[in-house]
Parts: structure tokens; C-alpha cells; sequence
């Protein structure tokens, strides 16, 4: 295992050494000591390896990672995994504001709560929170799948597109186009396989299934008041 | 941007202390602010005496004979400490209100940065790191203050505009954001007698604060009134005599951690403001709802 003191050697050498690493490389394995808060914690990795990141984080930990699999044995402050293209991010405590924005793939597990906007416009990634999630999570989210074991806030999947979402608590309030949808065997499979990745043992049949009216995809004179 | 830090002394025991874990948390969120800096800081409270932090660019020479000038005009016993640009005036309590009609007569240039029983506020341009030196910050001690380093948006790089605001006794305001509504509810404050000093919107935050605080409010109540009347991203941390208030807007846009333990309570714009106070590691730590008053009181 490769290790390194952020404290001591600083961010950029960090994240040159993380990024350095290619496709073939057989340094797999990396713990990462003393973040104590810093931004941009393990960004932009392009290779198959794991990061153990020990202690919380500040800012766009993990963002537009691909491929790499990073767990946060803390906290993660605003933007973590923002923009992620494929790969694992786990977060054992709570995660600030926007975890998770625009990712394009990959999965996002957050083991505490997060913050507002938790998912604003989802590409493609798979979130699973197992905690709450704040208001205005999953705004203009436009694919991939929010899972949320605990309460969800105000404005849930306001303008939303065609991501799904599945809520296993109360929601405060749903957000403009955004209804609640029937559950078939397809969704309590997909929440399946979902929960598992997100090393959560929560039960697909206790979730509700949330997603699109799609009745302001195209601009109707008589919706206008919803936009 | 901006960086707020806070901390709020549970246990009496950290008082010395008090100075030197909030200038590490300042100088921690110089990259959120390095315009200028400025602390807020409640110290014991003397019987019977009021302090008034004052403010020179010339200190040597309003400084020298001010204690035995205004002791004259009062007719009592003042003291006076001076701290680099800065000095502490103590007085007897029931001449404050005089002593601060009479300070621009007798020096125009000096300027009020607070008042109260316990508060003293140091706010200076510069990176908050030589700020903090230049009053010897981390030798205060205290039982809460509060700190703020400044990006400037909303109005010009000064002394004057460096927060903490301090509008009313006791009462000093920090925040990170910015109010689109200033302007006019700064006429309106004026037209109900509030004083402004400079043409910064966190200045009418504090203002409008301390005048529903005048007309009847509690804080709380004023926070909570807050929410309606004022437009805008704002992050508040607001100190009083023997309390310690937390609000954010309704969406919530500008950053806040707090994190408390049974000896403080402590609030940062980032969590990496926290990471050195002591037993943060099983401290309780989260984020603010927005549109939700925290409060503490000793």
C-alpha cells in the first residue's frame, strides 16, 4: 500500500501521484492521511485503484473521478464527486451541499446524511444516501438513479427529467413536475442491486418511487405558472 | 466569499485559550477572505463599567491624553488601553451615552468599532494572519467571540467595512453573502433613526437586527424576522452579551459548519476551520438547516 501524509507533502503532490497512475499500474492500493478538511482531496483519477482517504475532507472530493475507488472515513464538504464519469465513491460520515452534481456515472454512497441539492442535475450516476438528504436535492436531474433511505427536504426533484428516485422516509415537499410512480418488480430489482453496491441493508419494498410528470418538457402556455 | 469563524466557551476553563483557537481558525479561512480581517471578542465583564473600542489612523496622537480629556468632560474615572490602531475605553456605565456624544468633539478622526459591558471588536485591512498579530489576538482571552475575513463584494476595502458590525450594545454580526435589498432598507433604517457608517450591506443586516431588537424583538425574533425582510445569500453569525446565534437564508447557498462538544460550541465556513480545536474528533458536527435559528446562551 502506497501512503501518503497530506499534511506533509501537500495537495498538488497528491493528486500528480494519484493521476499519474494508468490502466496497468500495480499501485492499487493508497491511504491518505491527514486531510483535515483540504479541497479537492483524489480529483480527476483516470485508473482502477483504491483510495482510503482517512479522516474528512473540504470541497470536490473525488470529483470527476473515473474508474477509481475512493472511501472517505469522514466527513465530505460541498461538491464531493461532482461531475464523477464512473467508478465508487464512499463516504462513511455526512456529505455538505451538492454531493454527487452532475455526475455522469459511476456510484455515490454517502453512509450519513447530505446537504441540499444532493444529485442537482444527475447525468448518469447512481447516489445512495443512507441518512437524509436537504432541499432541492435531484434539481433538473437528468439520469441515474437517487436512493435515499432517510427523509428527503423540500423541492424534491424539482424540473426533473428522467432520473429516478426512491425515498424511504418522508418527503418535505416535492418539487415542480415531480410525482410519485408506482413501483413494479423492475424498480424493487434495480433498488436491489443499488442498496447492495451501497453496502446498505435497508429493504427495496419500503421505498417510494419518484420521477418526472413530464408535463414541462415542452413549454405549454398553460404550465407556465410551474416553471 | 468571506470566512466566518465562531466559538463559544461551555467550559470556563478555556477562556485563556480563547484567543489563541480563534485566530487559528481565522488564519485557516484567509483563502476565503485576504482583504481584511476582524474579531469580536467577549471578555469579563467589570462591574459597574462599559467599554468602547475605539479606532485611529493616527492612535499616538488621539490616543495620548484621551482617557484624562473625556474623564474631565464626564466628570468620572476613565481608562484607556491602546492596542496598535485600536484602544479600550473603560468608563462608568451610566456616562456612556454622553462620553459618546462628546468623543467627536473631541476627536473627529477617532471612530467607534463597539460598545457594551463585555465586547471589543479589532478589525483592520490586511491578511488576517498579520491582522490577528497586530492586536495579539491569540493572547485574548474570553468566553465567546467570533471572527470574519473579508472578500470584498458589496463595498469599498476598509477599516470600516471589515466586519464584525457592531449596532447595538453588546451585539456584534458577521456575515458571508451578500444582501440585494441593502439599499433600500438602509433608507428605511435611517428614517427610523438607525446611524450607518459606511455603504455596506452586512452593516444594514446588523442595523436592522438591532432596530427589532430596539422595537421589542428578542434576537431570536429578530433572526426569525430576518428571514422575511431581508434579499439576499447570507450566512450569520451574530454574537451578543452571553450568547452565540447562528442563521442562513432559505436556500442556503453560502457554506456553514458547526460542531459542539460538552466544553464548546464552534462554527466554521468550511470544516477545516475545526480541525485543530480540541476533541473535535467526537465532537457532534453538521450543517445548519436553512432558514432555521441556532442560538446559544451562557
Amino acid at each position: 500500500m502506497q501512503t501518503f501524509d497530506l499534511e506533509a507533502d501537500g495537495l498538488r503532490a497528491l493528486n500528480a501521484a494519484l493521476q499519474a497512475q494508468t490502466q496497468e499500474t500495480n499501485q492499487t492500493s493508497w491511504q491518505v492521511l491527514n486531510p483535515k478538511g483540504a479541497h479537492a482531496v483524489a480529483v480527476g483519477l483516470d485508473a482502477p485503484i483504491d483510495v482510503q482517504v482517512k479522516g474528512s475532507t473540504g470541497y470536490y472530493c473525488g470529483g470527476m473521478n473515473k474508474q477509481a475507488s475512493i472511501r472517505v472515513s469522514g466527513s465530505v464538504g460541498p461538491g464531493a464527486a461532482e461531475n464523477m464519469m464512473s467508478g465508487r465513491i464512499i463516504v462513511e460520515g455526512d456529505a455538505s451541499q451538492y454531493a454527487g452534481a452532475t455526475g455522469h456515472g459511476g456510484l455515490l454512497v454517502i453512509k450519513g446524511n447530505a446537504a441540499s441539492r444532493c444529485g442537482i442535475s444527475m447525468k448518469g450516476i447512481d447516489i445512495v444516501v443512507h441518512g437524509n438528504i436537504g432541499h432541492m436535492s435531484a434539481f433538473m436531474a437528468q439520469s441515474g438513479t437517487l436512493v435515499v433511505c432517510g427523509d428527503a427536504g423540500d423541492a424534491l426533484g424539482d424540473s426533473l427529467y428522467e432520473a429516478r428516485l426512491f425515498v424511504r422516509g418522508s418527503v418535505q415537499s416535492l418539487g415542480a413536475d415531480c410525482v410519485e410512480k408506482e413501483m413494479r418488480t423492475e424498480h424493487i430489482e434495480l433498488l436491489r442491486e443499488l442498496l447492495e453496491a451501497g453496502e446498505c441493508d435497508a429493504k427495496p419494498e419500503e421505498f417510494k418511487r419518484y420521477g418526472s410528470a413530464r408535463k414541462l418538457y415542452n413549454f405549454d402556455i398553460d404550465n407556465a405558472g410551474d416553471y | 466569499m468571506c470566512g466566518i469563524v465562531g466559538l463559544f466557551l461551555k467550559n470556563p476553563s478555556l477562556e485563556p485559550e480563547l484567543g489563541s483557537m480563534l485566530t487559528e481558525m481565522l488564519v485557516t479561512m484567509s483563502d476565503r477572505g485576504p482583504d481584511s480581517a476582524g474579531i469580536a471578542i467577549y471578555g469579563q465583564e467589570a462591574q459597574n463599567r462599559a467599554k468602547l473600542t475605539l479606532q485611529s489612523e493616527q492612535p499616538a496622537r488621539d490616543f495620548a491624553t484621551l482617557a484624562k480629556e473625556l474623564g474631565a468632560a464626564l466628570g468620572g474615572d476613565v481608562s484607556l488601553v491602546v492596542n496598535d490602531t485600536h484602544a479600550v475605553l473603560e468608563l462608568d456605565e451610566t456616562s456612556l451615552a454622553k462620553a459618546r456624544a462628546k468623543l467627536p468633539q473631541l476627536r473627529p478622526d477617532v471612530r467607534i468599532m463597539s460598545a457594551g459591558d463585555t465586547i471589543e471588536i479589532y478589525k483592520e485591512v490586511g491578511l488576517p494572519a498579520e491582522v490577528a498579530d497586530r492586536f495579539g489576538l491569540q493572547n485574548m482571552s474570553g468566553t465567546h467571540g467570533i471572527g470574519h475575513t473579508r472578500m470584498a463584494t458589496e463595498s469599498a476595502v476598509t477599516t470600516m467595512g471589515a466586519h464584525p458590525f457592531n449596532t447595538g450594545p453588546d451585539q456584534c454580526l458577521v456575515h458571508n453573502g451578500s444582501l440585494s435589498n441593502h439599499n433600500s432598507l438602509r433608507r428605511k433604517l435611517r428614517r427610523e433613526g438607525m446611524a450607518f457608517e459606511t455603504d455596506n450591506d452586512t452593516e444594514v443586516g446588523a442595523a436592522y437586527l438591532t432596530w427589532k431588537m430596539q422595537t421589542g424583538s428578542t434576537l431570536g425574533e429578530a433572526l426569525q424576522s430576518g428571514l422575511d425582510d431581508l434579499d439576499g445569500f447570507y450566512t450569520f453569525v451574530v454574537g451578543t452579551k452571553d450568547g452565540f446565534g447562528v442563521l442562513r437564508d432559505p436556500i442556503a447557498c453560502k457554506p456553514a459548519v458547526l460542531a459542539e462538544t460538552d466544553d464548546y460550541v464552534a462554527f466554521g465556513s468550511e470544516y477545516r476551520a475545526l480541525v485543530n480545536l480540541p476533541n473535535i474528533e467526537a465532537a457532534q458536527v453538521w450543517e445548519p438547516e436553512p432558514a432555521t435559528v441556532y442560538f446559544w446562551n451562557h
